[in-house]
């Protein structure tokens, strides 16, 4: 039976779709049979961050459908083992995601895989509860900013309360921070809310930090996802997540402004 | 404020007023949704009559539901100002 990780945040563009695509290939690439799957029904996009829109033929409504079976709708990575990508509907027709079809694909799909991750639209509307409402567990991507951790604490009300498993009595699931666009240096000088902050304002365990980077507009430029760089600060600091998202331990990296001399201290603001 | 002052104050960015304007947003929502369906309405009602006394805050009013046991305990708390500003 796969484990089913809903990556979901409320708030739009806070970098959903690149986590999804960055820790279910860095799970395939530890041997884990995986898939990804894009729930944003009429922005299809995950496609492209894994670098496969050409190979897309069928995708997850042709699937509940019935116009397709999961065999031909699924892509399989050309670069990592294990890998599978379900791509989102283009359609615009909102309503496309049935629960009963959701759940009878993701059944299906738990007979193959060991881990299934859903990539969450933004918002609190359908799409979003229909990718958390089967969740075992959610990582729950924030930017150090505002509007992204109030909304944050909303999903992981949600979360507490939407869950086929809360609703068939069980505990709510367990579901961790991943803050990504952080900027240490921002931290340092008092412009940015530091993890320390939105630590405690969330107050849920931190699954990792990815710093702000150039590495991910690169590898969304190229399709493939960050991971798999991992000469990049990013590409590292989601390894470090994916090998704590298995029960490792790491410390954190990229969390410290590099140290700067007196004069840099004293004019650098 | 004389110049030492200035130079004394600690430097809080715009980070640390973020900070205190979502842990209150934060608490109040959460408040909000964990409570009954009532509770906002009763807050806006309990305001009101207590401004019939005494001058306060939108935000004066704070509830927030517990569980105990069995029981819902409902905690309520009421800013006043600091000065006696009654109307009496
Ligand atoms: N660590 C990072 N450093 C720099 N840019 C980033 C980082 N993470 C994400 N981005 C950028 O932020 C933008 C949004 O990312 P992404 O598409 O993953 O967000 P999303 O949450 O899936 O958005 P949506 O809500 O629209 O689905 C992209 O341009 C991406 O390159
Ligand atoms: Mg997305």
């Amino acid at each position: 039976m796969a484990r089913i990780v809903v990556v979901t945040s409320g708030k739009g563009g806070v970098g959903k779709t690149t986590t999804s695509a960055a820790i279910a290939t860095g799970l395939a690439l530890r041997g884990h049979r995986t898939a990804v799957i894009d729930f944003d029904v009429g922005l299809r996009n995950l496609d492209l961050i894994m670098g496969c829109e050409r190979r897309v033929v069928y995708d997850f409504v042709n699937v509940i459908n019935g116009d397709a079976n999961l065999k031909q709708a699924l892509i399989r990575d050309k670069r990592v083992d294990n890998l599978h990508i379900l791509p989102a509907s283009q359609t615009r027709d909102k309503d496309a995601l049935t629960e009963d079809g959701v759940e009878r694909v993701l059944g299906e799909m738990a007979e193959e895989f060991d881990y299934i991750v859903c990539d969450s639209p933004a918002g609190i509307e359908r799409g979003a509860l229909m990718a958390a409402y089967h969740a075992d567990e959610a990582i729950v991507v924030t930017n150090p900013e505002v509007s992204s951790v109030r909304d944050s604490d909303r999903i992981l009300g949600i979360l507490a309360s939407k869950t086929r498993q809360v609703e068939q009595g069980g505990d709510p699931i367990p579901g961790r921070l991943l803050l990504t666009r952080y900027s240490p240096e921002r931290v340092e000088r008092g412009e940015m809310l530091s993890i320390e902050d939105v630590g405690e304002i969330l107050a849920i365990d931190l699954l990792g930090v990815i710093p702000e980077s150039q590495a991910v507009l690169n590898a969304s430029n190229a399709g493939q996802p960050v991971v798999m760089d991992m000469e990049s600060d990013a590409g590292q600091a989601y390894d470090d997540a994916v090998a704590r998202f298995l029960g490792e331990s790491r410390p954190l990296r990229f969390v410290d402004a590099p140290k700067r001399g007196l004069f840099g201290r004293l004019f650098g603001g | 404020m004389g110049i030492f002052d200035y130079f004394r104050q600690p430097k809080k960015g715009s980070a640390g007023v973020a900070k205190e304007r979502l842990q209150i947003i934060v608490a109040r929502e959460r408040a909000a949704r964990s409570g009954p369906d009532y509770l906002p309405a009763m807050q806006q009602e309990l305001l009101q009559v207590i401004r019939k006394y005494v001058e306060v805050d939108d935000d004066a009013v704070q509830m927030n539901v517990d569980r105990e046991g069995d029981c819902e305990v409902l905690e309520l708390n009421i800013t006043l100002p600091d000065h006696e500003e009654s109307r009496g």
